[in-house]
Protein backbone atom coordinates (compact mmCIF):
# COMPACT_ATOMS: atom_id res chain seq x y z
CA UNK A 1 0.00 0.00 0.00
CA UNK A 2 1.32 3.40 -0.93
CA UNK A 3 2.24 5.43 2.10
CA UNK A 4 0.05 8.40 1.25
CA UNK A 5 -0.83 10.95 3.91
CA UNK A 6 -0.79 8.31 6.60
CA UNK A 7 -0.20 10.77 9.41
CA UNK A 8 -3.32 12.84 8.93
CA UNK A 9 -5.92 10.15 8.38
CA UNK A 10 -9.34 11.18 9.68
CA UNK A 11 -11.24 9.05 12.16
CA UNK A 12 -14.42 7.66 10.63
CA UNK A 13 -17.64 8.79 12.36
CA UNK A 14 -18.98 6.48 15.06
CA UNK A 15 -21.30 8.33 17.44
CA UNK A 16 -24.31 6.38 18.73
CA UNK A 17 -27.51 7.80 17.36
CA UNK A 18 -26.19 10.02 14.60
CA UNK A 19 -23.96 7.48 12.85
CA UNK A 20 -24.57 4.21 14.66
CA UNK A 21 -28.18 3.18 15.13
CA UNK A 22 -29.03 2.60 18.82
CA UNK A 23 -29.89 -1.03 19.56
CA UNK A 24 -32.05 -2.37 22.37
CA UNK A 25 -28.99 -4.15 23.74
CA UNK A 26 -26.64 -1.15 23.53
CA UNK A 27 -29.16 1.23 25.11
CA UNK A 28 -30.01 -1.16 27.94
CA UNK A 29 -26.27 -1.64 28.52
CA UNK A 30 -25.36 2.06 28.61
CA UNK A 31 -28.33 2.67 30.95
CA UNK A 32 -26.81 0.24 33.45
CA UNK A 33 -23.69 2.38 33.47
CA UNK A 34 -25.59 5.68 33.64
CA UNK A 35 -27.83 4.50 36.49
CA UNK A 36 -24.76 3.15 38.31
CA UNK A 37 -23.04 6.52 38.14
CA UNK A 38 -26.20 8.45 39.00
CA UNK A 39 -26.64 6.28 42.08
CA UNK A 40 -23.32 7.56 43.43
CA UNK A 41 -24.95 10.99 43.64
CA UNK A 42 -28.05 9.47 45.27
CA UNK A 43 -25.85 7.67 47.79
CA UNK A 44 -24.09 10.95 48.67
CA UNK A 45 -27.49 12.61 49.15
CA UNK A 46 -28.57 9.87 51.54
CA UNK A 47 -25.31 10.09 53.49
CA UNK A 48 -25.67 13.86 53.64
CA UNK A 49 -29.15 13.40 55.11
CA UNK A 50 -27.79 11.00 57.76
CA UNK A 51 -24.86 13.31 58.52
CA UNK A 52 -27.29 16.18 58.92
CA UNK A 53 -29.27 14.10 61.41
CA UNK A 54 -26.07 13.62 63.41
CA UNK A 55 -25.08 17.29 63.19
CA UNK A 56 -28.05 18.98 64.82
CA UNK A 57 -31.78 19.60 64.62
CA UNK A 58 -31.59 22.88 62.68
CA UNK A 59 -29.28 21.56 60.01
CA UNK A 60 -31.34 18.36 59.78
CA UNK A 61 -34.52 20.40 59.32
CA UNK A 62 -32.95 22.14 56.35
CA UNK A 63 -31.61 18.98 54.66
CA UNK A 64 -34.75 17.04 55.46
CA UNK A 65 -36.85 19.83 53.97
CA UNK A 66 -34.72 19.75 50.81
CA UNK A 67 -34.80 15.99 50.38
CA UNK A 68 -38.55 15.74 51.07
CA UNK A 69 -39.43 18.75 48.89
CA UNK A 70 -40.99 18.04 45.52
CA UNK A 71 -37.60 18.28 43.81
CA UNK A 72 -36.08 15.91 46.36
CA UNK A 73 -39.04 13.59 45.84
CA UNK A 74 -38.44 13.47 42.10
CA UNK A 75 -34.71 12.85 42.56
CA UNK A 76 -35.35 10.08 45.07
CA UNK A 77 -38.11 8.53 42.94
CA UNK A 78 -35.78 8.42 39.93
CA UNK A 79 -33.02 7.04 42.14
CA UNK A 80 -35.27 4.19 43.18
CA UNK A 81 -35.92 3.48 39.50
CA UNK A 82 -32.16 3.61 38.84
CA UNK A 83 -31.52 1.26 41.74
CA UNK A 84 -34.02 -1.31 40.46
CA UNK A 85 -32.78 -0.97 36.90
CA UNK A 86 -29.14 -1.33 37.95
CA UNK A 87 -30.11 -4.36 40.05
CA UNK A 88 -31.82 -5.87 36.99
CA UNK A 89 -28.70 -5.19 34.95
CA UNK A 90 -26.65 -7.05 37.53
CA UNK A 91 -29.00 -10.03 37.34
CA UNK A 92 -28.75 -10.00 33.55
CA UNK A 93 -24.96 -10.06 33.78
CA UNK A 94 -25.18 -13.03 36.17
CA UNK A 95 -27.32 -14.92 33.66
CA UNK A 96 -24.94 -14.04 30.82
CA UNK A 97 -21.86 -14.95 32.83
CA UNK A 98 -23.42 -18.37 33.39
CA UNK A 99 -23.33 -18.71 29.61
CA UNK A 100 -27.11 -18.47 29.17
CA UNK A 101 -29.51 -16.24 27.20
CA UNK A 102 -26.71 -14.95 24.97
CA UNK A 103 -28.65 -14.87 21.71
CA UNK A 104 -29.72 -11.46 20.45
CA UNK A 105 -33.49 -12.05 20.66
CA UNK A 106 -33.39 -13.21 24.30
CA UNK A 107 -30.97 -10.43 25.27
CA UNK A 108 -33.36 -7.87 23.82
CA UNK A 109 -36.24 -9.39 25.77
CA UNK A 110 -34.13 -9.22 28.95
CA UNK A 111 -33.50 -5.54 28.20
CA UNK A 112 -37.23 -4.86 27.97
CA UNK A 113 -37.77 -6.90 31.13
CA UNK A 114 -35.25 -4.66 32.94
CA UNK A 115 -37.02 -1.48 31.80
CA UNK A 116 -40.53 -2.70 32.57
CA UNK A 117 -39.47 -4.56 35.72
CA UNK A 118 -37.68 -1.52 37.13
CA UNK A 119 -40.75 0.64 36.46
CA UNK A 120 -43.15 -1.81 38.13
CA UNK A 121 -40.84 -2.31 41.13
CA UNK A 122 -40.39 1.46 41.50
CA UNK A 123 -44.14 2.01 41.61
CA UNK A 124 -44.52 -0.79 44.16
CA UNK A 125 -41.65 0.65 46.23
CA UNK A 126 -43.19 4.12 46.12
CA UNK A 127 -46.60 2.76 47.18
CA UNK A 128 -45.13 0.71 50.05
CA UNK A 129 -42.79 3.46 51.31
CA UNK B 1 -10.70 6.67 26.49
CA UNK B 2 -14.37 7.45 26.18
CA UNK B 3 -14.76 9.78 23.26
CA UNK B 4 -17.94 11.42 22.02
CA UNK B 5 -16.78 13.68 19.23
CA UNK B 6 -14.61 13.48 16.16
CA UNK B 7 -11.16 15.10 16.20
CA UNK B 8 -10.79 18.37 14.32
CA UNK B 9 -9.36 16.87 11.12
CA UNK B 10 -12.24 14.37 10.97
CA UNK B 11 -15.22 16.72 11.24
CA UNK B 12 -17.54 16.15 8.32
CA UNK B 13 -18.50 18.99 5.98
CA UNK B 14 -21.16 19.09 3.28
CA UNK B 15 -19.76 17.81 0.00
CA UNK B 16 -20.68 17.98 -3.62
CA UNK B 17 -24.18 17.29 -4.91
CA UNK B 18 -23.94 15.39 -8.18
CA UNK B 19 -26.53 15.93 -10.94
CA UNK B 20 -29.70 13.84 -11.08
CA UNK B 21 -30.00 11.28 -13.87
CA UNK B 22 -31.98 12.64 -16.83
CA UNK B 23 -35.39 11.21 -17.67
CA UNK B 24 -35.50 8.95 -14.61
CA UNK B 25 -38.75 8.58 -12.69
CA UNK B 26 -37.64 6.31 -9.85
CA UNK B 27 -34.78 8.32 -8.31
CA UNK B 28 -33.12 7.57 -4.99
CA UNK B 29 -30.75 9.76 -2.98
CA UNK B 30 -27.42 8.42 -1.75
CA UNK B 31 -25.26 10.19 0.81
CA UNK B 32 -21.72 8.89 0.86
CA UNK B 33 -18.69 9.72 3.00
CA UNK B 34 -15.72 11.04 1.02
CA UNK B 35 -12.15 11.76 2.02
CA UNK B 36 -9.22 12.20 -0.30
CA UNK B 37 -5.71 11.83 1.14
CA UNK B 38 -4.28 13.93 -1.70
CA UNK B 39 -5.85 17.25 -0.70
CA UNK B 40 -5.89 19.03 2.62
CA UNK B 41 -9.68 19.09 2.99
CA UNK B 42 -11.79 17.58 5.77
CA UNK B 43 -14.01 14.58 5.05
CA UNK B 44 -17.33 15.40 3.37
CA UNK B 45 -20.62 13.76 2.52
CA UNK B 46 -21.40 13.77 -1.20
CA UNK B 47 -24.93 13.42 -2.53
CA UNK B 48 -25.66 11.23 -5.54
CA UNK B 49 -28.92 10.38 -7.31
CA UNK B 50 -29.52 7.04 -9.02
CA UNK B 51 -32.18 5.82 -11.40
CA UNK B 52 -33.44 2.81 -9.43
CA UNK B 53 -35.14 1.31 -12.49
CA UNK B 54 -31.66 0.76 -13.89
CA UNK B 55 -29.85 -0.40 -10.75
CA UNK B 56 -29.20 -3.82 -9.19
CA UNK B 57 -30.86 -4.78 -5.88
CA UNK B 58 -27.90 -4.54 -3.49
CA UNK B 59 -26.08 -1.58 -1.94
CA UNK B 60 -22.90 -2.70 -3.71
CA UNK B 61 -24.72 -2.58 -7.07
CA UNK B 62 -25.54 1.06 -6.38
CA UNK B 63 -21.94 1.88 -5.39
CA UNK B 64 -20.59 0.25 -8.55
CA UNK B 65 -23.17 2.10 -10.64
CA UNK B 66 -22.09 5.42 -9.11
CA UNK B 67 -18.43 4.61 -9.75
CA UNK B 68 -19.12 3.51 -13.34
CA UNK B 69 -21.54 6.20 -14.40
CA UNK B 70 -21.26 9.25 -12.16
CA UNK B 71 -18.02 9.54 -10.20
CA UNK B 72 -15.08 7.23 -10.98
CA UNK B 73 -13.12 8.61 -8.00
CA UNK B 74 -15.47 7.00 -5.44
CA UNK B 75 -13.28 4.44 -3.67
CA UNK B 76 -14.36 1.28 -1.86
CA UNK B 77 -13.23 -2.33 -1.41
CA UNK B 78 -15.19 -5.12 -3.04
CA UNK B 79 -14.46 -8.51 -4.47
CA UNK B 80 -16.73 -11.55 -4.31
CA UNK B 81 -20.14 -9.78 -4.36
CA UNK B 82 -21.66 -12.69 -2.40
CA UNK B 83 -20.76 -12.18 1.26
CA UNK B 84 -17.81 -14.55 1.48
CA UNK B 85 -14.76 -12.31 1.12
CA UNK B 86 -15.69 -9.65 3.67
CA UNK B 87 -14.16 -6.80 1.65
CA UNK B 88 -17.14 -4.48 1.27
CA UNK B 89 -17.96 -4.08 4.98
CA UNK B 90 -19.16 -0.53 5.66
CA UNK B 91 -21.60 1.45 7.76
CA UNK B 92 -24.89 1.44 5.86
CA UNK B 93 -28.04 3.09 7.24
CA UNK B 94 -26.52 3.19 10.73
CA UNK B 95 -25.35 -0.41 11.03
CA UNK B 96 -22.25 -2.25 9.84
CA UNK B 97 -22.78 -4.82 7.15
CA UNK B 98 -21.56 -6.10 3.79
CA UNK B 99 -22.72 -3.89 0.92
CA UNK B 100 -22.98 -6.90 -1.39
CA UNK B 101 -25.58 -8.79 0.65
CA UNK B 102 -27.51 -5.83 2.07
CA UNK B 103 -30.55 -5.07 -0.07
CA UNK B 104 -31.47 -1.50 -1.00
CA UNK B 105 -35.07 -2.44 -0.20
CA UNK B 106 -34.05 -2.99 3.45
CA UNK B 107 -33.36 0.74 3.81
CA UNK B 108 -36.06 3.33 4.35
CA UNK B 109 -35.52 6.72 2.73
CA UNK B 110 -32.11 8.03 1.68
CA UNK B 111 -29.19 5.63 1.63
CA UNK B 112 -26.39 6.81 3.95
CA UNK B 113 -23.03 5.10 3.57
CA UNK B 114 -19.96 5.65 5.78
CA UNK B 115 -16.75 3.73 6.37
CA UNK B 116 -16.64 1.29 9.31
CA UNK B 117 -16.91 3.42 12.47
CA UNK B 118 -14.01 4.79 14.54
CA UNK B 119 -11.26 3.68 12.17
CA UNK B 120 -8.53 5.66 10.44
CA UNK B 121 -9.67 6.29 6.87
CA UNK B 122 -7.35 5.47 3.97
CA UNK B 123 -9.70 6.94 1.37
CA UNK B 124 -13.49 7.34 1.08
CA UNK B 125 -15.07 4.10 2.32
CA UNK B 126 -11.79 2.30 2.99
CA UNK B 127 -10.70 2.01 6.62
CA UNK B 128 -7.16 1.09 7.69
CA UNK B 129 -7.47 -2.44 9.08
CA UNK B 130 -3.76 -2.93 9.95
CA UNK B 131 -4.33 -2.94 13.71
CA UNK B 132 -7.44 -5.13 13.37
CA UNK B 133 -5.44 -7.77 11.44
CA UNK B 134 -2.54 -7.57 13.90
CA UNK B 135 -4.97 -8.32 16.73
CA UNK B 136 -6.26 -11.33 14.83
CA UNK B 137 -2.69 -12.57 14.32
CA UNK B 138 -1.97 -12.11 18.05
CA UNK B 139 -4.49 -14.79 19.10
CA UNK B 140 -2.57 -17.47 17.11
CA UNK B 141 -5.29 -18.30 14.56
CA UNK B 142 -3.92 -21.74 13.76
CA UNK B 143 -3.87 -25.27 15.20
CA UNK B 144 -1.24 -25.59 17.96
CA UNK B 145 -0.21 -29.15 18.77
CA UNK B 146 2.38 -30.80 21.00
CA UNK B 147 1.90 -34.52 20.39
CA UNK B 148 3.53 -36.14 17.39
CA UNK B 149 1.92 -35.60 14.05
CA UNK B 150 -0.58 -38.34 13.16
CA UNK B 151 0.09 -40.34 10.03
CA UNK B 152 -2.75 -38.64 8.18
CA UNK B 153 -4.98 -35.81 9.43
CA UNK B 154 -5.80 -34.66 12.98
CA UNK B 155 -9.08 -36.42 13.58
CA UNK B 156 -12.13 -35.01 15.29
CA UNK B 157 -15.49 -36.51 16.28
CA UNK B 158 -18.66 -35.22 14.67
CA UNK B 159 -19.77 -33.75 18.01
CA UNK B 160 -16.48 -31.90 18.49
CA UNK B 161 -16.62 -30.61 14.94
CA UNK B 162 -20.12 -29.27 15.62
CA UNK B 163 -18.71 -26.98 18.32
CA UNK B 164 -16.98 -24.99 15.58
CA UNK B 165 -20.24 -24.17 13.80
CA UNK B 166 -21.12 -20.53 14.22
CA UNK B 167 -17.42 -19.70 14.63
CA UNK B 168 -15.52 -20.87 11.55
CA UNK B 169 -17.86 -18.95 9.21
CA UNK B 170 -16.38 -15.57 10.19
CA UNK B 171 -14.98 -13.74 7.14
CA UNK B 172 -13.04 -11.10 9.11
CA UNK B 173 -14.98 -8.19 7.63
CA UNK B 174 -14.54 -6.17 10.87
CA UNK B 175 -18.24 -5.19 11.02
CA UNK B 176 -18.54 -6.47 14.59
CA UNK B 177 -15.40 -4.96 16.09
CA UNK B 178 -16.15 -1.55 14.59
CA UNK B 179 -19.74 -1.66 15.90
CA UNK B 180 -18.54 -2.11 19.48
CA UNK B 181 -18.42 1.02 21.68
CA UNK B 182 -15.84 -0.71 23.86
CA UNK B 183 -13.66 -1.27 20.80
CA UNK B 184 -14.12 2.36 19.73
CA UNK B 185 -12.82 3.57 23.06
CA UNK B 186 -10.26 0.91 23.96
CA UNK B 187 -9.49 -0.60 20.56
CA UNK B 188 -5.76 -0.18 21.10
CA UNK B 189 -5.77 -2.73 23.95
CA UNK B 190 -9.12 -4.54 23.77
CA UNK B 191 -8.99 -7.29 21.14
CA UNK B 192 -12.58 -6.76 20.01
CA UNK B 193 -15.30 -9.25 19.05
CA UNK B 194 -13.76 -10.56 15.82
CA UNK B 195 -10.36 -11.50 17.26
CA UNK B 196 -12.01 -12.96 20.38
CA UNK B 197 -14.45 -15.04 18.34
CA UNK B 198 -11.44 -16.47 16.51
CA UNK B 199 -9.64 -17.00 19.82
CA UNK B 200 -12.63 -19.02 21.08
CA UNK B 201 -12.79 -20.97 17.82
CA UNK B 202 -9.27 -22.35 18.58
CA UNK B 203 -9.81 -22.66 22.34
CA UNK B 204 -12.69 -25.10 21.91
CA UNK B 205 -11.20 -26.99 18.96
CA UNK B 206 -10.76 -30.54 20.32
CA UNK B 207 -7.57 -30.98 18.26
CA UNK B 208 -5.82 -27.92 19.67
CA UNK B 209 -3.34 -28.57 22.48
CA UNK B 210 -2.58 -25.01 23.57
CA UNK B 211 -5.86 -24.22 25.35
CA UNK B 212 -4.08 -23.20 28.58
CA UNK B 213 -1.64 -20.87 26.82
CA UNK B 214 -4.47 -19.34 24.82
CA UNK B 215 -6.45 -18.60 27.98
CA UNK B 216 -3.30 -17.26 29.71
CA UNK B 217 -2.81 -14.86 26.84
CA UNK B 218 -6.37 -13.50 27.19
CA UNK B 219 -6.28 -13.21 31.01
CA UNK B 220 -5.95 -9.44 30.90
CA UNK B 221 -8.16 -6.56 32.04
CA UNK B 222 -8.20 -5.11 28.53
CA UNK B 223 -7.73 -7.86 25.93
CA UNK B 224 -10.82 -9.82 27.02
CA UNK B 225 -12.60 -8.07 29.87
CA UNK B 226 -13.45 -4.82 28.07
CA UNK B 227 -16.41 -6.75 26.66
CA UNK B 228 -19.50 -5.59 28.58
CA UNK B 229 -21.95 -7.65 26.52
CA UNK B 230 -23.28 -4.62 24.66
CA UNK B 231 -24.09 -7.04 21.82
CA UNK B 232 -23.78 -4.61 18.92
CA UNK B 233 -21.43 -7.24 17.45
CA UNK B 234 -23.96 -10.06 17.37
CA UNK B 235 -26.71 -7.72 16.22
CA UNK B 236 -24.69 -6.42 13.25
CA UNK B 237 -22.78 -9.52 12.06
CA UNK B 238 -23.65 -9.96 8.36
CA UNK B 239 -23.00 -13.69 8.69
CA UNK B 240 -25.39 -14.04 11.67
CA UNK B 241 -22.65 -15.10 14.10
CA UNK B 242 -22.55 -14.24 17.79
CA UNK B 243 -19.16 -12.98 19.00
CA UNK B 244 -20.71 -11.80 22.30
CA UNK B 245 -21.63 -15.39 23.16
CA UNK B 246 -18.14 -16.62 22.23
CA UNK B 247 -16.59 -14.00 24.51
CA UNK B 248 -18.95 -14.93 27.36
CA UNK B 249 -17.89 -18.55 26.97
CA UNK B 250 -14.21 -17.59 27.17
CA UNK B 251 -14.92 -15.66 30.39
CA UNK B 252 -16.72 -18.72 31.74
CA UNK B 253 -13.76 -20.97 30.91
CA UNK B 254 -11.48 -18.51 32.74
CA UNK B 255 -13.63 -18.87 35.87
CA UNK B 256 -13.93 -22.63 35.56
CA UNK B 257 -10.18 -23.18 35.35
CA UNK B 258 -9.59 -20.86 38.33
CA UNK B 259 -11.66 -23.11 40.61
Amino acid sequence: MADVNRGNRPLSPFMLGKYYRPQMTSISSILVRITGNALIAAAFLSVWWLLAAATGPEYFDFVNWLITSWIGDIVMFLSVWALWYHFGGGLRHLVWDAGRCLDVATSEKLGWAMLIGATIMTIITALVV
Amino acid sequence: MVQFNLPKNSKIVTGKTWPKPEGATNVRKFQIYRWNPDDEKNPSVDTYFLDMDRCGPMVLDALIKIKNEIDPTLTFRRSCREGICGSCAMNIDGINTLACIYGLDEIKGDVRIFPLPHMPVVKDLIPDLTHFYAQHASIMPWLETKTNRPEKEWRQSIEDRKKLDGLYECVMCASCSTSCPSYWWNGDKYLGPAALLHAYRWIIDSRDEATGERLDMLEDPFKLYRCHTIMNCAKTCPKGLNPAAAIAHIKKMMLERAH
